[in-house]
């Protein structure tokens, strides 16, 4: 047993926090700024953001992508929405509202600190990116347009039609454009972390590969900011692009950083269902479809009629059955798991007998056709291409898939990983959304992060180091790092064995799945963890990897990150197994209600799990931060 | 779910941006209808990793036609045959069995080639660098609402904003010119009352960083119908005006110091 993790709260009441801790937090002076170095690596929303605001503050920021441009992030692919405590519809909405919504959301497994502050930066966000230009719906009187999201009552969700992430993502890029324009960002495209480096206990900066020399370099600052996003594609298949990994995190992670909550997976109700074998991703029809698309499956199971064919009384409108107050706006966890049971018991639609119905006639005939284009006409767009379908005559077929991870790198209440100087922002972190995100809150925490949170926190870190010298490249401890990942990637291109690392990803991802996906068992559980070392030592003795070090290799770019997967696979497994207990998107059948509902344990898992590195991740240090619940009191959540 | 059998694919191979490249013929004996283009080509590379060969090298990451990662000519069309959609939302169902399949990289002299179907549109970064922005630094901002933006406004601002920044408008077009991405984002911001303060600026500093990198413009309209997102030449027009206007307003600006 571990050490019990002090996450540094601020003194006063809940709503006072934030603003006494900025009252307190050191700055330093504008001239002597430009001293300090500040590594952002990600450039997503919290990545760009961050950079963009550090460097608008005088820090001379260097900024890591692995794309091409900062613009491909995969924020960019959000499509509802994101949450505000602005009350622009004067339905009941505040500050103390979201937070609570946010908390009752995640199950009681998040720190209310900093729920709180994220509620209370999230009017701030809103302001920000419409003087930046982004075009957010609008009424006819020109003020902003709301909808709503799973799990509130009220419209606070802000939206630019279906693809919010996309628009608020090019604000931020823009807003880092112009940094790099005028000289404030130094951008690394095409660039991978991979490693930290440690000096002294103190985080002294990273060691990246150029994708495209294949060259392993290091870079020195006084402070590195992890905005690298989720590890949801450890399933293989997800809602997440092609690209996304956990090596960032998880080479921190080896470095001294807590691992927080990895079995906090969300699956996500509205997705594509899969078609065939091959599929390489799933694609995510946004929850905002909710809004107006209704969920039903035919009562009779095994009814192959096409769904025109299916009289009304022959439906199980299921979500507005179980859950009447909330309806087909339940939150994510509960509708994908409603899905999942109505599916295993044959009442699946497609083909493949694999998915509910999302169904927006009703809605096509109460408000025509036209509004509905307005509002969805791209995600529409979007199902008809991958299915083939049109949505405009059939419903939609959907299932849940996973999406979003809650857990990440343990943060404190200044975002600071347990090794100093190393900070996570965004996704890439654990900290707001316990074991349940709700709808449009990831593009709000990840600009709460880098725009109004990091600038402060960091400041308050770098204004005792002024003038005091930092280790530089050639320091052993990079010259080891710069040593070992080259060691690494040779390793991946001398196995030469027989199977590529897509077919092991893609075995990996049954296993995680299966065993570690919407329900969980201790059995399966135990299972996933005796076939995943084997795997994972298959993988280390028969991958094959064509091609060289000295130019794109997009192969030997996968086995990295596929290797980093299988040890944060087996943490993930672990830590599902250890948490005895049904919390949010972490269900464990042995813990449920009568009627199926998940069952938290409050007197012995009301804490984050904390995982530190011990060279194998099946033994990994388990370590503890208490959650104190001193305004929203614990209760059951109910969406009845 | 159908099967398509025998596709002859004429995929590019070129080891590097000075290298010879060439055509290399492979036959795709089976594959889904389902599968979306990108899926086809990942088998592909399987089966060549399987032969000891190196894998096709091809920039793609969101699959879901909004990161603007992927690209291709797929047999001369920029994202290939079907309109208004990416190369990720591409389907095989869109094919034949027996059918030929052309597959090169984008063709412009500003996107050089880094390998085989790889290209390096780091000159669309650095038009936006220029001036594709608001200035509105950090913590500064007014009420949202304070700034009221009609409707029509802000559906037009999207229209234009929805651009992915893919590159197929310089690929198609005969000069390889990046009129229609650029004109897009002038349009975006240019329109918003947020966007006036700096308008002229942004219209002349992006249009010379344009102008520097790219070719010119001569009203074909192959951008417009190549691009995936359907941005509207009309963009190009009022980028134009702008441009025109910025010339004697930015010299006015300065000779009031």
């Amino acid at each position: 047993m571990g050490a019990l993790l002090n996450a540094k709260i601020p003194n006063g009441v809940l709503h006072e926090k934030w603003d006494n801790y900025k009252a307190d937090a050191k700055l330093v002076n504008p001239n002597n700024k430009r001293k300090f170095k500040v590594i952002v690596v990600g450039t997503g929303l919290a990545g760009a953001s961050a950079a963009a605001t550090l460097a608008e503050l005088g820090y001379q920021v260097d900024a890591f992508t692995f794309h091409d441009s900062p613009r491909r992030a995969h924020s960019i692919a959000a499509q509802g929405g994101i949450n505000a405590a602005k009350n622009y519809q004067g339905d009941g909405d505040s500050i103390n509202r979201l937070f609570i919504d946010t908390i009752k959301g995640g199950d009681f497994r998040s720190r209310e600190s900093n729920v709180h502050r994220l509620a209370q930066v999230s009017v701030d966000i809103i302001d920000q990116m419409v003087a930046q230009g982004v075009p957010f719906a609008r009424e006819y009187g020109g003020m902003l347009d709301n909808r709503s999201f799973g799990g509130a009552q009220v419209s606070r969700t802000f939206y630019a039609r279906g693809q919010t992430g996309q628009q608020l993502l090019l604000g931020a890029y823009q807003q880092l454009s112009r940094q790099i324009g005028l000289g404030g960002v130094r951008l690394f495209n095409r660039t991978e972390l991979v490693d930290v480096v440690v000096v002294d206990g103190r985080c002294s900066g990273i060691v990246v590969r150029d994708l495209l020399t294949g060259e392993i370099t290091s870079h020195a600052a006084h402070a590195v900011v992890m905005a690298t996003g989720g590890y949801g594609n450890v399933f293989y298949l997800s809602t997440n692009a092609m690209n996304c990994n956990v090596t960032a995190a998880w080479r921190a992670h080896r470095r001294g950083a807590m691992f927080a909550n990895p079995c906090y997976t969300q699956i996500h109700p509205t997705c594509i269902p899969q078609s065939d074998e091959s599929q390489s991703k799933l694609t995510l029809m946004s929850e905002s479809l909710r809004n107006d698309g209704r969920i039903w499956v035919p009562k009779k199971a095994d009814d192959a009629r096409p769904a025109d064919q299916i009289p009304e009384n022959e439906r199980d409108y299921y979500l507005e059955r179980l859950y009447p107050s909330y309806g087909n706006l339940a939150p994510r966890d509960i509708s994908s798991r409603a899905a999942k049971r109505l599916v295993d018991k044959g009442h699946g639609v497609g083909p493949l007998k694999n998915g509910v119905n999302l169904d927006c006639s009703a809605a096509i005939e109460r408000l025509g056709r036209d509004v509905v284009q307005e509002r969805y006409g791209n995600l529409f767009q979007m199902y008809e291409r991958i299915a083939g379908e049109d949505p405009y005559s059939t419903p939609m077929r959907i299932y849940p898939a996973t999406h979003y991870t809650m857990g990440g790198l343990w943060v404190d209440y200044e975002l600071a990983t347990t090794i100093p100087g190393l900070y996570a922002a965004g996704e890439a972190n654990f900290s707001d959304h316990g074991a349940n995100r709700l709808g449009a809150s990831a593009l709000m925490q990840g600009l709460a992060d880098g725009y109004f949170v990091l600038p402060y926190t960091i400041s308050n870190e770098l204004a005792p180091m002024l003038n005091k010298a930092i280790p530089s490249t050639d320091h052993p401890a990079f010259v080891q790092a710069e040593t070992e990942a080259r060691d690494r990637f040779n390793s991946y291109l001398n196995v030469k064995g027989t199977r590529s690392p897509d077919w092991f990803h893609r075995e990996l991802g049954k296993i995680i799945w299966d065993y570690c996906g919407m329900e969980r068992t201790q059995q399966g559980l135990e299972k996933a963890l005796s076939e995943l070392p084997a795997l994972y030592g298959e993988f280390k003795k028969d991958l094959r990897v064509t091609g060289t070090d000295e130019s794109v290799n997009q192969t030997l770019e996968k086995a990295g990150r596929v290797d980093d997967f299988f040890q944060l696979g087996m943490l993930m497994c672990r830590d599902a197994l250890d948490r005895e207990e049904s919390c949010g998107a972490h269900f464990r059948s042995e813990h449920q209600t009568g009627e199926g509902e998940a069952l938290r344990d409050d007197k012995n898992f009301c804490h984050v799990s904390a995982y530190d590195w011990t060279g194998d991740p099946m033994a990994a240090e388990l370590n503890k931060e208490a959650l104190d619940f001193e305004t929203a009191h614990l209760a059951t959540r109910s969406y009845k | 779910m159908k099967y398509l059998t025998n596709l002859k694919l004429k995929v590019w191979r070129q080891d590097g941006p000075n290298a010879v490249g060439n055509f290399e013929t492979h036959i795709v004996e089976s594959v889904s209808d389902e599968a979306s283009f990108l899926e086809m080509l990942d088998q592909l590379n399987e089966r060549l990793i399987g032969e000891n060969k190196d894998a096709v090298v091809f920039d793609h990451d969101c699959r879901e036609g909004i990161c603007g990662t992927c690209s291709l000519m797929i047999n001369g069309r920029a994202h290939g045959p079907q309109r208004a959609t990416t190369t990720c939302q591409l389907h095989m169902r869109t094919f034949s069995s027996g059918d030929e399949i052309v597959i090169e990289p984008w063709r412009a002299a500003a996107f050089p080639i880094i390998k085989d179907l790889m290209v390096d549109r780091a000159s669309f970064d650095r038009i936006v660098e220029s001036g594709g922005f608001i200035t509105a630094p950090t913590g500064g901002a007014p009420d949202a609402n304070l700034i009221p933006v009609p409707k029509p406004v802000a559906d037009a601002a999207m229209d234009s904003a929805a651009c992915i920044g893919c590159g197929a408008c310089v690929a198609a077009c005969p000069n390889g010119a990046a009129n229609l991405f650029t004109g897009a984002k002038i349009a975006h911001l240019n329109v918003l009352p947020q966007g006036q303060a700096e308008r002229y600026k942004r219209a002349e500093a992006m249009v010379n960083s344009m102008d520097d990198q790219f070719g010119s413009c001569t009203n074909h309209g192959e951008c417009s119908a190549a691009c995936p997102k359907e941005i509207s030449l009309d963009v190009i027009a009022l980028m134009n005006a702008d441009f025109r206007k910025s010339k004697s307003k930015n010299r006015k600006a300065l000779s009031r110091g």
